[in-house]
């Protein structure tokens, strides 16, 4: 398993590299201009040109790439054109905002989603099969940002009952050391801000989560429903196995497979969707940062955070993949 | 002390308890924190703290390197300078100054300073202090720190630095000739020099905070210590602290020479989407907010906001590019001119109260002219003028830009809209061109791609030349005509030694302008706030002076 691992870390390397020159040359296929969009209505030629020069924009694009790679080999992302901060600054104290969105999202989705894929195939044709297959047909096709507004005018304007925008309570005076705002809370004791930190991420984790909601459901109901028809179940069944050890030993344990692949697949779509979320909500994590430099055409932090991003989605996935052997001791990575 | 709850946060309550019921079993019984909180009685009437959503972080909270509105909003509460503005207007104030004298020649000017002030590290403001921020400002480091983004209003105003790619500017020197007197000398005359001092970038900033945070010449002065956590000023706030991509707290400066605030704390929070700060507001998150959209007040009226106006200091123009065809021909320009109803341009697309405008700067700038050529309404006129200039089927490129709100453009496809409508009506066909914002930045003032555009600007001080000179003053690709003579008296009147005889020499520019029309001035459109129901003391500014010792919030 360490050399499966290790193989596929090497990998990462050529990966990286691949990713950066595209990024590299797509980011600058695009329209506009960092220069002009930094200095905004009424950029002279002069300041224009002294941009360019100062971040070396107007130097041949290979030889821009070449003095970019020898960053990155340096782990050096650049800083920001906007506000000069260190893209790996930025990126690492915004992404514990990302990250605890998503796992929230994640849990409500893994929480929701087994349990209602898991009834919905012991109840196969009756109703609670109909209305959860509907719910989840209808959670797939929603656009996570119609979501996002809707549940903002219902819940936080409508109803009141939770915040509209931000992280926490701008009036909290809260300490924070590991910008998870809701650990934080816990491990300084201020637990009003962690109950804060939380209340203000249902809204932003329910929008997120829906369609892995929808998806962990419509898996579930799949992999138990096949599994539940296996000969091994029928003679676990038959030798008068508890039904609730058949349901944990052999149903579920051999149904998570697929659903655990899904839930691997679904950080990539996390975070294109954190994006989008955190717009909605004003949510200062890496998308609505993200979702600024595309704008403000800030080529390092666009290259930065893509390549991170990026990382991040190839570990989540190995993990998944290490995770099988855990729920599937047949699977034997190799 | 604890925070009393929000009114938001008591109307939430008990879905809380629902929806993080686990956390509270974890929570209940554990001992309080200790930590501070912003809640309390101060020294002022109202206490507790005033939370206000801008549209961005700050870049930087050194305004010296800042251009964007707002780093400016958070200086303002920190910082001040030598010259303020009068409540309400643009017009220069005493400030830190409590006067000033200037030679005849326009190049000395003597400032009194007030006396008994002191920046919030405890240090005394005087004399001394005043020429250390000015030969700061001129021996700004080369490289980035003499970039456009950074120390642009110094590059705009003092025209050059001590070395660098640019060494001939106007700045020669600056004496203290007393404890409380400053003489500051010009090597050229400047009218404007008294209102530009009235910018946040040229704040009075604390010697010894800037000598012990510094940064070392040729890094990013944004980066260092003193712009992120010890940005010192004489200001009514001080900074507690910056809490990156979250807020700036700012806390009362209770040695504050002036009327002290009277809330403990004001906090500024970033939330981009105007409809996301409308929804903060309504909820509670917030005590007020900038950048109100147009289409949001009526709403917000609804739930019992405040809509606090500022006067306009914009403008908003249709501008021609001469570069193309027939657009060089005054005839056609004038024709278009009299085929726009600027009227209903205000009316179908910019905020209430908002005046149409008949010259290239609003009319709370000292230049204003009331005499200059006016076109009326008239498309019967209109279209006998194209047919006059053998343009009778004239197809027309428009370039507009989607998807932005400019405190001077709020909505700029509405406006688009209308204004196509008024040319079809006297057979102009328009060939529509939208671009994204910094794409139309880029098509509109760095080619000569482009036909008649929307476009626009918001002033920063009380002088004709900040527009005039911004639009007209050299030979752009933007308006793609080149008219010497035009460049040449917009040169000259920057250059005068008094403010009257610059008002003179800009009203006759204002009124050629006009008479050359290189667009149309559309209208200087009315920028609006917004607060909740319980804050009282907000004094809106047109250029956006607005310094926050008189807000209160009855919680």
């Amino acid at each position: 398993m360490l050399r499966f691992a290790l193989r596929r870390l090497a990998l990462l390397v050529p990966v990286l590299f691949g990713l950066s020159i595209l990024l590299f040359v797509w980011i600058r296929a695009l329209p506009g201009d960092p220069a002009r969009s930094l200095l905004g209505e009424r950029a002279t030629p002069a300041g224009i040109k002294q941009i360019r020069e100062l971040y070396g924009f107007d130097k041949p694009l290979l030889e821009q790439y070449w003095a970019y790679l020898g960053q990155l080999v340096r782990l050096d992302f650049g800083s920001s054109i906007r506000d000069g901060r260190p893209v790996t600054e930025t990126f690492f104290e915004q992404f514990p905002a990302t990250v605890e969105l998503a796992l929230f999202a994640i849990l409500f989705a893994v929480v929701l989603g087994i349990p209602l894929g898991y009834a919905a195939a012991r109840r196969r044709g009756e109703a609670v099969d109909g209305a959860v297959i509907t719910g989840s047909l209808l959670g797939v096709v929603v656009p996570v940002f119609f979501l996002a507004i809707l549940l903002k005018l219902v819940f936080a304007i409508r109803l009141d009952w939770f915040p509209t925008s931000s992280r926490q309570d701008p009036r909290i005076d809260a300490t924070h050391i590991t910008n998870f705002y809701v650990l934080d809370g816990l491990l300084t004791r201020e637990f009003d801000a962690s109950w804060d930190a939380l209340v203000h991420l249902v809204l932003p984790a329910v929008a997120l989560g829906t369609i892995p909601l929808a998806i962990i459901v419509r898996i579930t109901r799949a992999s138990v429903s096949e599994v539940l028809s296996e000969d091994y179940v029928r003679t676990a069944d038959a030798k008068g196995l508890h039904p609730a050890v058949v349901r944990r030993r052999h149903v579920l344990r051999n149904a998570m497979l697929p659903v655990l692949t899904t839930i691997g697949l679904q950080v990539g779509l996390l975070l294109s969707g954190a994006v989008l979320t955190e717009t909605v909500f004003s949510f200062n994590g890496i998308g609505s940062y993200l979702f600024d430099a595309i704008s403000q055409r800030d080529y390092p932090v666009l290259q930065g955070y893509i390549l991170f991003i990026a990382l991040i989605y190839s570990l989540v996935n190995l993990a998944v993949d290490l995770g099988y052997g855990l729920f599937d001791p047949r699977v034997r990575v190799s | 002390m604890r925070l009393p709850l929000t009114r938001a946060g008591r109307g939430r309550r008990a879905v809380s308890l629902v929806a993080a019921g686990a956390l509270a079993v974890g929570a209940a019984g554990c001992a309080e924190s200790e930590r501070s909180s912003g809640g309390g009685s101060g020294s002022g009437e109202s206490g507790g703290s005033f939370v206000f959503a801008g549209s961005a972080e700050p870049v930087t909270l050194d305004p010296f390197y800042a251009s964007d509105g707002e780093s400016f909003r958070v200086a303002r509460q920190i910082f001040e300078g030598l010259v303020g503005t009068k409540p309400g207007t643009a017009d220069p104030a005493p400030l830190l100054a409590e006067s000033w004298e200037r030679s005849e020649d326009g190049l000395t000017t003597t400032f009194k300073l007030r006396e008994g002030v002191q920046f919030s590290d405890g240090t005394d403001f005087n004399a001394e202090a005043v020429c250390f921020n000015f030969d700061r400002w001129y021996n700004t480091p080369t490289g980035i720190a003499q970039s456009e983004d950074l120390s642009y209003y110094y590059g705009k105003t003092f025209r050059g630095f001590a070395k660098g790619k640019n060494t001939d500017g106007i700045y020669e020197s600056c004496e203290a000739t007393g404890d409380l007197e400053a003489v500051v000398t010009l090597t050229d005359p400047f009218a404007g020099f008294i209102a530009a001092l009235s910018l946040p970038a040229f704040s009075m900033q604390s010697p010894t905070a800037l000598e012990k945070y510094s940064v070392p010449a040729g890094k990013d002065p944004r980066k260092g210590e003193y712009a992120n956590k010890f940005p010192t000023g004489t200001g009514p706030f001080v900074l507690g602290s910056w809490d990156k991509g979250s807020k700036v707290t700012l806390e009362r400066n209770d040695d504050y020479w002036g009327e002290k605030a009277k809330v403990d704390q004001a906090i500024v929070v970033a939330i981009a989407d105007p409809g996301a700060r409308r929804d903060a507001l309504i909820s509670g998150d917030v005590d007020g907010f900038d950048l109100v959209g147009p289409a949001d007040i009526s709403k917000l009226e609804e739930e019992g906001m405040t809509i606090a106006n500022r006067d306009a200091f914009n403008v908003l123009y249709l501008g021609f590019n001469q570069a193309r065809k027939p657009l060089d021909n005054k005839q056609v320009r004038e024709a278009i001119a009299h085929a726009v109803n600027k009227e209903e341009v205000v009316s179908a697309s910019l905020p209430e109260g908002t005046e149409p405008a008949t010259q290239f700067m609003p009319e709370l700038v000292n230049s204003y002219s009331e005499d200059v050529k006016t076109y009326e309404y008239d498309p019967e006129l209109a279209k006998q003028m194209l047919a006059d200039a053998g343009q009778s089927d004239l197809t027309l490129e428009f370039n507009y830009p989607t998807e932005i709100s400019r405190p001077y453009m709020p909505s700029p496809e509405a406006t688009f809209n209308v204004l196509r409508s008024q040319l079809k009506a006297v057979g102009i066909t328009v060939k529509p061109t939208a671009d994204q914002w910094e794409d139309y930045l880029g098509v509109t003032t760095g080619t000569s791609k482009h036909g008649i555009h929307l476009l626009g600007w918001t002033g920063d001080y009380n002088d004709a030349d900040n527009f005039l000179g911004v639009f007209f003053g050299t030979k752009t690709q933007e308006w793609g005509f080149d008219n010497p003579e035009l460049f040449q008296a917009l040169t000259e009147a920057r250059g005068l030694s008094t403010v009257d005889e610059q008002v003179t020499a800009y009203k006759q520019i204002s009124e050629d302008v006009m008479e050359f029309l290189p667009g149309i001035p559309l209208a200087s459109p009315v920028p609006s706030l917004a607060f909740a129901p319980d804050v009282q003391g907000y004094e809106p500014s047109p250029v956006n002076d607005e310094v926050w010792n008189g807000v209160t919030v009855e919680k």
